[in-house]
């Protein structure tokens, strides 16, 4: 039987809706437990040093104070984080669930108080006395590779890792290439910034010896494996229950030093414990990202084609290497090319720890750094050759005789696996968005001085890897009503998985939507999950749904037939019923009421998906305040097949605005100490409603995916990675009279003033 | 970000209020619209023993205009100056400046009082104070007095007020019609701190510039009226060059600092280019 | 301290510390936990409720302040199961992902449109940019905004006095 497809593809109304316009979701900060104690962390308050004195006697006389929790309450030896893939060279640089003896960067978790409210838990943490004698703090790059002073005792140095990612023969392609230009570029550490902090809720039951966390979110399963380990226990001991979650973007979920400590004090205090962050201590105790510098240099033949691509890039991953920290690292490498044919690669990223807090994935890992390097230096090698922007894209996109383009190998091999570009037509999009820009039209008024600004157009093409391996699971169960419960894997951050699962489930079923409920994330629902992240849900949960429903087909004919009496082939299936050729039926809701119809499904895969496109942007400067308004921004990708063109719309539109606070206005700054300068939302500016209200997102279905039954790519991070090169670029068009090259980022006013400045002069 | 703990007072009268302020010698807190002070608190970089709230005190939040000027009660909130229809003719530069602060929902709940209280350097209220050259009547222990706005602002978020002594009103100069004014500042986002900004007004006798008075915010640890540059305009005719040298004047005469945002020379140049937008405007727009 | 107030048409009447904010007081003491707390600095707004018809940051409010007010949170916008005009909106226009700021802008735009059914575009974005969100990037809460305009001025014109 085929389905017939009504809600894949229809911009269905998402079913999480409803409760969250009321005010009835249900995040962590809104759940309780009775005789629940409130956390509330100290945290270091120095960047590097060893802790002398740590004396907790006056917050635990404090009226309302239940325990005070330090290094010396857990039993040695301190777990450490596991990292998520392995690696030969970093198992030096795991993070301790607590400080022990030394801190590394401002935020390390040192003690944690448990109180009866969250007021006196606060309250009680000034009591607390901290000395730490400071050691110098290790805060840039060159400082960091000097290894002067070495973060880790037993190491030689303060590089956790390096990957490679090489093809070809690189040296042969400089050597003979007509055109050669090196350029160091660099992007600014930010932040992922979800509206909602972290938390969690630790509840131990005593008598069934069972842990459940409440506040789960992304990768609730490996977190689960994680934490059953580091406290002796089995993992069927322990559940991690998704609550609803204020956005992810690749920071929250991760096993954080609060998952143990939490979970910790819960057993060992026989209480519930809450913990709910507050956002100034976000700002050092959630993962960073994206600070990197690149020193890379490009080969073009005289046409244009991109010949070679190497270099080196240094990324700081803070005091601590991460689960994911690996992550943008090994990105960087194996993406900096994006989407062109580049035949001869030799890439090199060194991840370097510091005197800060600890960086992991924010959307587009090590994928918008590689596009916003990338992008420009094909710019600024058009310019040099004296060839026209889109043209030499154009000529050096992937085409679909190029397909499965397997991209550069990164070695050493952390499981990731080998990659290659699936499927498509790059100069597909690339065409578009310059027609729905208006390109041609918009030359004539690229680098012209306008009623006291400058404006300035630039075009650029990405890809976007998605559906993460290795797979995801599913289970479906028939309910009496005849609704069908479906339960997945993946995680909900707030993309509307409710609703996209339910959609891809009833077209699978042949039932209508209503029918279906989603129940997402929670370890309790499946035996093995593999959460939200990489883009991964839609392709890899919706097809174990469609796994899932397959075989729930199945295991309906075969009962069906039985119970009506006919063979199994004899039977019409359509809208939840069988039918017999006399006319006699069965639903569903008849076989589920009586006995268990239940199926469960899987999808496996080691192949991306690689949604593709373009995107476009026209900014306005002005030169005395160094302010910069983007006055239109269209970007198109085709991403093989859309689910939700609602709420894929939204994730691009959302990830373009992130994109904009990346480039003009969001940063971290450390100074010289290693204290964090930025600790507020006054001082942390991501955008407003007021600054982008001009993007045009368009999506397209052209070529699907041949890696997974949906034909669709993961699309969640696109929206991001395109927005460094294409905006700086644009920029770099507007100020051409003054040859002002942005090569850094954030291009605040200030900073963006200052180039044109030191240009001028 | 819990609060610390702290007493609350809510006094009937002035008096009360500063009673309460002197026998906490120095510990205890004004609350108005509580939209600068709760941040504090919640940061917690001060613990006040008592917050003393000014809500119950009548009479606080009235608006006067009369002859001899503007009087506006401390507690008076910034959506009150917005939906005031007399006051945006008595005082178009105060009016225009309070639709730069901050959002929607502080301005209401905000008041005068607090802001000028608060004296945050990049501030607009303390700006339009001291541009207009404003009288601050205040009330403590010792009695009632004024205190002239440029002796009011003596550094980053520091006032010359006693502790036992509350703001109970600001008083606005007469407004001359005809008057030539614009406001200017530049914030990175809607509603953020201004990195600079610049207030100004003067008046034209037969096209020449008098009484000149220009201020800047952002640009320093204080609010200030740059002197030197109402001296190039006073008895000069306005015109683009003269309106290129003092904007070069202004940014030669103030000392901003390097901080996180910018750098003292961007603020330099900013002040340079506001106070020329703004002696622009102001020369340009047809005002009443 | 003893407070009186009323939340969504009813009276409330509750002891609270001084410290207590008024966003902790509806979230912890009346269980209203429809209203978010993402920053507790006044900043991001998804603590926004509306009080005596103004928008407020109840993260800077003490709850002792709101002594005699009428206030309306997010729970108090919709009746049962039906859904406002301004949030069936939100929902047609996929205003909202994770959620987390959604209170805040609808009781936001609810006072705002209550106040100015007439309001702009501009005039939207500009009030909206007291609120947070790093989800959608703004753009279909606007939409949905404007799409709801019409409701809030159909409820202006028939209210003659």
């Amino acid at each position: 039987m085929k389905p017939i497809n009504t809600y894949v593809g229809s911009p269905v109304e998402r079913v999480e809706d409803l409760r969250f316009l009321r005010g009835q979701g249900v995040y962590i900060a809104d759940f309780e437990r009775e005789g629940q104690w409130h956390a509330a962390f100290l945290r270091s308050p120095v960047a590097h040093g060893i802790v002398r004195r740590l004396d907790v006697a006056s917050a635990l006389a404090m009226k309302g104070v239940r325990a005070v929790v330090t290094a010396d309450d857990i039993p040695a030896p301190i777990p450490k984080i596991p990292f998520r893939r392995p690696n030969p060279t970093i198992a030096p640089y795991a993070q301790p669930v607590i400080a022990s003896g030394k801190v590394r960067y401002v935020g390390e978790p040192v003690a944690m108080v448990l109180a009866e409210s969250a007021e006196v838990a606060e309250d009680a943490l000034q009591q607390i006395v901290l000395d730490i004698d400071a050691l110098p703090a290790v805060v840039d790059r060159e400082t960091s590779l000097a290894q002067k002073t070495l973060l880790f005792e037993g190491t030689d140095s303060n590089v956790a890792a390096m990957f490679t990612a090489r093809f070809g023969d690189v040296d042969a392609a400089f050597r003979t290439a007509h055109y050669v230009r090196r350029e160091q570029f660099r992007v600014q550490r930010h932040t992922a910034l979800p509206m909602e902090t972290r938390g969690l809720l630790a509840d131990w039951n005593a008598q069934s010896q069972r842990l459940t966390m409440f506040g789960a979110a992304k990768l609730p399963f490996f977190n689960r494996r994680v934490l059953a380990k580091m406290m002796d226990l089995d993992e069927t001991a322990v559940d991690y229950v998704e609550l609803d979650v204020g956005g992810g973007f690749g920071a929250r979920g991760e096993f954080y030093p609060e998952d143990f400590l939490v979970a910790h004090a819960a057993r060992a205090f026989g209480h519930p414990i809450k913990w709910i962050e507050d956002r100034r201590e976000h700002f050092t105790a959630i993962a960073h990202a994206r600070e990197m510098d690149a020193d890379i240099e490009i080969a073009c033949s005289e046409a244009g084609d991109i010949l070679g691509l190497r270099g080196t890039i240094h990324v700081d991953v803070g005091a601590y290497v991460r689960p994911n920290g690996m992550t943008p690292v090994r990105n960087v490498v194996q993406f900096l090319g994006g989407p062109y044919r580049i035949p001869n690669i030799q890439l090199e990223a060194r991840a370097l720890v510091r005197n800060k807090t600890p960086a992991g994935t924010y959307r587009g890992p090590g994928r918008f750094e590689g596009c916003f390097f990338c992008e420009r230096m094909l710019d600024i090698a058009a310019r040099d050759l004296g060839l026209d922007r889109i043209e030499i894209r154009r000529r050096n996109l992937l085409i679909a005789d190029d397909m499965p383009y397997r991209l550069a190998e990164v070695r050493p091999d952390d499981g990731f696996g080998d990659t290659a570009c699936d499927s498509g037509d790059y100069r597909i999009t690339l065409d578009r968005c310059a027609a729905e820009f208006g390109w041609k039209d918009k030359q004539a008024i690229d680098g012209k001085l306008i009623d006291g600004r400058y404006h300035g157009v630039a075009i650029g093409c990405f890809i976007e890897g998605g559906a993460s391996g290795p797979r995801e699971n599913a289970r479906m169960e028939a309910r009496a009503g005849g609704g069908v419960d479906v339960y997945v894997g993946s995680s909900a951050i707030g993309q509307g998985i409710e609703t996209v699962m339910a959609q891809i489930a009833a077209d699978a079923l042949g039932i209508p939507m209503q029918r279906v409920k989603v129940m997402h994330g929670s370890t309790s629902y499946l035996h093995e999950g593999f959460g939200s992240y990489g883009s991964r849900a839609t392709v890899m949960g919706g097809s174990a749904i469609v796994s899932a429903a397959q075989a729930l087909l199945s295991a309906f004919r075969a009962i069906a037939a039985r119970r009506l009496s006919v063979a199994p082939e004899q039977l019409g299936i359509a809208d939840g019923v069988a039918r017999a050729p006399d006319g006699r039926s069965m639903s569903f809701g008849d076989v589920g009421a009586e006995e268990a119809l239940a199926a469960d499904g899987s999808f496996a895969s080691s192949k991306q998906t690689y949604t593709y496109g373009a995107a476009a942007a026209h900014v306005a400067v002005d030169p005395r305040t160094g302010s910069v308004q983007v006055v239109d921004y269209v970007v198109v990708d085709d991403v093989g097949r859309i689910i939700n063109p609602l709420t894929l719309h939204g994730q691009i539109t959302g990830a373009a605005v992130q994109g904009f606070g990346s480039v003009f206005s969001e940063q971290l700054i450390y100074d010289a100490d290693g204290q964090l300068l930025v600790g507020s939302l006054a001082d942390y500016q991501i955008p407003l409603a007021t600054d982008y209200p001009h993007i045009r997102a368009i999506s397209l279905e052209v070529y699907p995916s041949p890696n997974n039954p949906l034909g669709a790519k993961g699309a969640g991070e696109g929206g991001v990675i395109p927005v460094g090169g294409v905006v700086s670029n644009a920029i770099a068009s507007a100020l051409a009279t003054f040859g002002v090259q942005p090569r850094e980022l954030p291009l605040t006013p200030p900073r963006l003033w200052t180039l044109i400045d030191q240009a001028r002069t | 970000m819990k609060l610390p703990a702290f007493d609350y007072r809510s006094p009937e009268t002035i008096d009360d209020a500063v009673h309460i302020l002197r026998e906490e010698a120095g510990a205890a807190k004004v609350i108005a619209g509580g939209q600068s002070l709760i941040p504090l608190l919640a940061f917690r970089l001060a613990a006040p023993s008592v917050l003393v709230d000014l809500a119950a005190i009548p009479d606080l939040n009235r608006i006067d205009i009369r002859e001899d000027g503007v009087r506006i009660g401390a507690m008076v909130r910034w959506c009150d100056i917005e939906s005031h229809e007399a006051l945006a003719a008595a005082q178009p530069l105060l009016t225009a400046a309070v639709a730069h602060v901050a959002h929607y929902q502080i301005r209401n709940r905000g008041t005068i009082g607090g802001s000028l209280a608060h004296a945050d350097p990049a501030a607009e209220m303390p700006g339009i104070a001291i541009t207009c050259g404003a009288e601050l009547s205040v009330v403590g222990a010792g009695g009632r007095r004024c205190i002239p706005a440029r002796e009011f602002f003596v550094g980053p978020l520091m006032t010359s007020l006693e502790s036992d002594e509350v703001i109970e009103a600001v008083h606005l100069p007469a407004w001359r019609t005809g008057r030539k004014w614009a406001f200017e500042e530049f914030a990175q986002r809607r509603g953020d701190f201004a990195l600079a900004g610049a207030a100004l007004f003067y008046d034209e006798t037969d096209g020449v510039v008098r009484d000149a008075h220009v201020g800047v915010i952002g640009a320093g640890d204080v609010p200030r009226r740059l002197a030197e540059v109402e001296a190039v305009l006073n008895g000069r005719r306005i015109d683009t060059g003269l309106i290129a040298q003092a904007a070069r004047t202004a940014a030669a005469a103030v000392e901003p600092a390097d901080d996180i945002h910018a750098s003292a020379a961007y603020r330099r140049a900013l002040v340079e280019t506001l106070v020329e937008r703004a002696l622009l405007h102001a020369s340009q727009a047809g005002h009443p | 301290m003893k407070v009186e107030f009323e939340v969504n048409g009813r009276p409330v009447e509750i002891d609270v510390a001084p410290r207590t904010t008024l966003a902790d007081c509806l979230r912890q003491q009346l269980k209203l936990t429809g209203t978010h707390l993402g920053c507790e600095h006044g900043v991001c707004g998804a603590c926004t409720v509306i009080m005596n018809g103004a928008a407020v940051r109840s993260c800077l409010m003490l709850a002792v302040q709101a002594r005699g007010a009428s206030l309306v949170t997010v729970e108090g916008l919709s009746h049962g199961e039906d859904l406002s005009p301004l949030q069936a909106a939100f929902r047609r226009h996929n205003a909202l992902q994770c959620g987390f700021c959604t209170p805040g802008m609808l009781t936001t735009l609810h006072a705002l449109l209550t106040r100015e059914p007439f309001a702009s575009e501009e005039r939207i974005r500009d009030v909206l940019s007291g609120n947070l969100c790093r989800c959608t990037g703004y753009i279909p809460i606007v939409e949905a905004a404007l799409d709801a305009r019409s409701a809030y001025q159909a409820a202006a014109g028939s209210d003659h006095t």
